[in-house]
């Protein structure tokens, strides 16, 4: 059985976190060449430019909003600096990041200029990162640990081994107090009863069903086509999945063989009902929803693939499996598990569910997993509809 | 013996092959998981790595089984030992 602890930071709201970024956080569009001109002055910190936030109205708003908050309150960030082009929403962001306890700042660019304002806000960020730099890791417990996964650019070799395994991982953590979570909504179409089965009460189950039929309204009223070649993707096609309940049934497998999911979650909410597994309502896409999920709370990714998608997210570490031979072969500085051994019966669902472990383990005490040490920063906002 | 192709569950009605050299008149060897079962029978096709080969005759219209479920319908007749790609597979939804 593999290793059950690991070294985290504890932040100030008792949350533990696995790295210790200091992050720029622009509010809006308008405000990335601050952000990214503050991560360039002063070294060690991180910016996260990204494309909205500017006229968003309601809902969508409230996302934003609840991205951007979660994203700066998550474990895995020691302090925040937010830039926003003016004071008001900037404030609201800074508001809601405040709550967790660690050190936050705003800064606005109306009436100042982006010169002053990177000067000001780089002053800040480097007091953050010399505080944060002297942070230091201590032992945690796997119950303290938040575990998000997501598939991509999957073929068949996902749905008989790497889905399985994080399924194995699951399995194994869930009784251990562990907090986890899975999402793709629309990559449970043809799976969506057998899924619904796993609730662990009815109301979960029907609250999953109206989640899930909402989303296939959407697809409904857009679609001009059976999206072949969108869902599933020609990646996924390439690599051997023909229809969408084909890719669905592989993609559940995720979630093991008897845990249940104990609550649905809104995009970037957080788990508010202890330790258990979660089901998000998020796009398919890679990087919408790890960025949702880092933005509720979730501090370590598991990322399946068949045919290699390369992606990461700024803050929180995402682990690639894939059982495609090939794949290991071909791609290998993207792989941080090969467990094609599974196909060639040369390696069990078990054993490779305990190397997986032990890999996230690893991770969480500090290795860094290929996604980072190649750059991947993907931060990828969800809209929901037009701007106002 | 090595494993050419597997298979989730009894029921299915495709399996999946996990080399890299499945080519016509090829005796396959597949590994069916739920009950660690071996079957043989003959490829008919080129079947890349990762694609599905037909466990048995399908005809338009039949139901395609993988998982123990319904993903999906035959289009296209495709015998035993054939490839069941998009050109013969399509999805009941969307």
């Amino acid at each position: 059985m593999a290793q059950h602890s690991f070294f985290g930071y504890r932040r100030e709201n008792g949350r533990v976190g696995i790295r210790n970024h200091v992050v720029i956080l622009p509010l809006d569009d308008l405000s990335n060449a601050s952000a990214e001109a503050v991560a360039n002055n002063i070294k060690g910190t991180l910016a996260l430019p990204h494309a909205y936030g500017r006229l968003q109205f309601c809902e969508d708003l409230e996302l934003h909003f609840r991205t951007l908050i979660g994203t700066g309150s998550n474990p895995n960030v020691a302090a925040c600096v937010v830039i926003g082009i003016e004071p008001s929403w900037t404030g609201r962001v800074v508001e809601g990041i405040a709550k967790t306890g660690k050190p936050v700042a705003g800064f606005s660019i109306e009436g100042h200029g982006d010169i002053n304002t990177i000067a000001a806000a780089s002053r800040k960020a480097q007091e953050f990162v010399q505080w944060a730099s002297e942070k230091q890791r201590e032992s945690c417990s796997i119950k303290e640990l938040f575990v998000s996964t997501k598939c991509g650019e999957s073929d068949t070799t996902s749905g008989l081994a790497s889905c399985p395994t994080v399924g194995n991982l699951i399995d194994k953590l869930d009784p251990l107090g562990a907090t986890t979570c899975f999402g793709e909504t629309s990559e449970l179409t043809g799976a969506e009863i057998v899924c619904a089965r796993r609730a662990a009460t009815p109301e979960v189950r029907e609250r999953f069903m109206q989640v899930f039929n909402a989303y296939q309204e959407v697809i409904d009223r857009h679609k001009t086509s059976d999206l072949s070649e969108s869902q599933p993707t020609k990646g996924n096609i390439a690599g051997g999945l023909t229809t969408i309940e084909e890719k669905a049934f592989g993609n559940l497998q995720k979630i093991g063989r008897k845990t249940k999911f104990i609550d649905v979650l809104k995009p970037a909410e957080s788990p508010a009902k202890g330790p258990g597994l979660y089901y998000m309502d998020t796009s398919s896409a890679a990087a919408e929803c790890v960025t949702l999920q880092a933005a509720a709370g979730f501090v370590v990714h598991l990322f399946p693939t068949g045919q290699g998608n390369v992606i990461g997210n700024p803050i929180e570490p995402v682990i690639k499996l894939t059982a495609n031979p090939k794949t290991a072969r071909t791609m290998s500085e993207h792989i941080d598990l090969d467990i094609s051994g599974i196909l060639r019966r040369e390696m069990s669902l078990d054993e490779a569910g305990d190397r997986l472990i032990d890999i996230m383990i690893r991770t969480c005490n500090g290795r860094l997993t290929c996604a980072e040490a190649l750059g991947h920063r993907e931060f990828v906002m969800t809209k929901l509809y037009q701007s106002a | 013996m090595a494993t050419d192709f597997i298979v989730h569950d009894k029921a299915d009605t495709v399996g999946v092959v996990v080399v890299e050299d499945v080519q016509p008149g090829k005796e396959v060897t597949g590994w069916i998981m739920e009950t660690d079962e071996t079957i043989r029978f003959k490829s008919l096709e080129a079947v890349p790595l990762g694609h599905k080969i037909a466990l048995r005759d399908l005809k338009v219209g039949d139901t395609v089984l993988k998982y123990g479920h319904d993903v999906g319908r035959i289009v296209s007749d495709v015998g035993k030992g054939r490839h069941v790609h998009v050109h013969n597979l399509k999805t009941k939804r969307w």
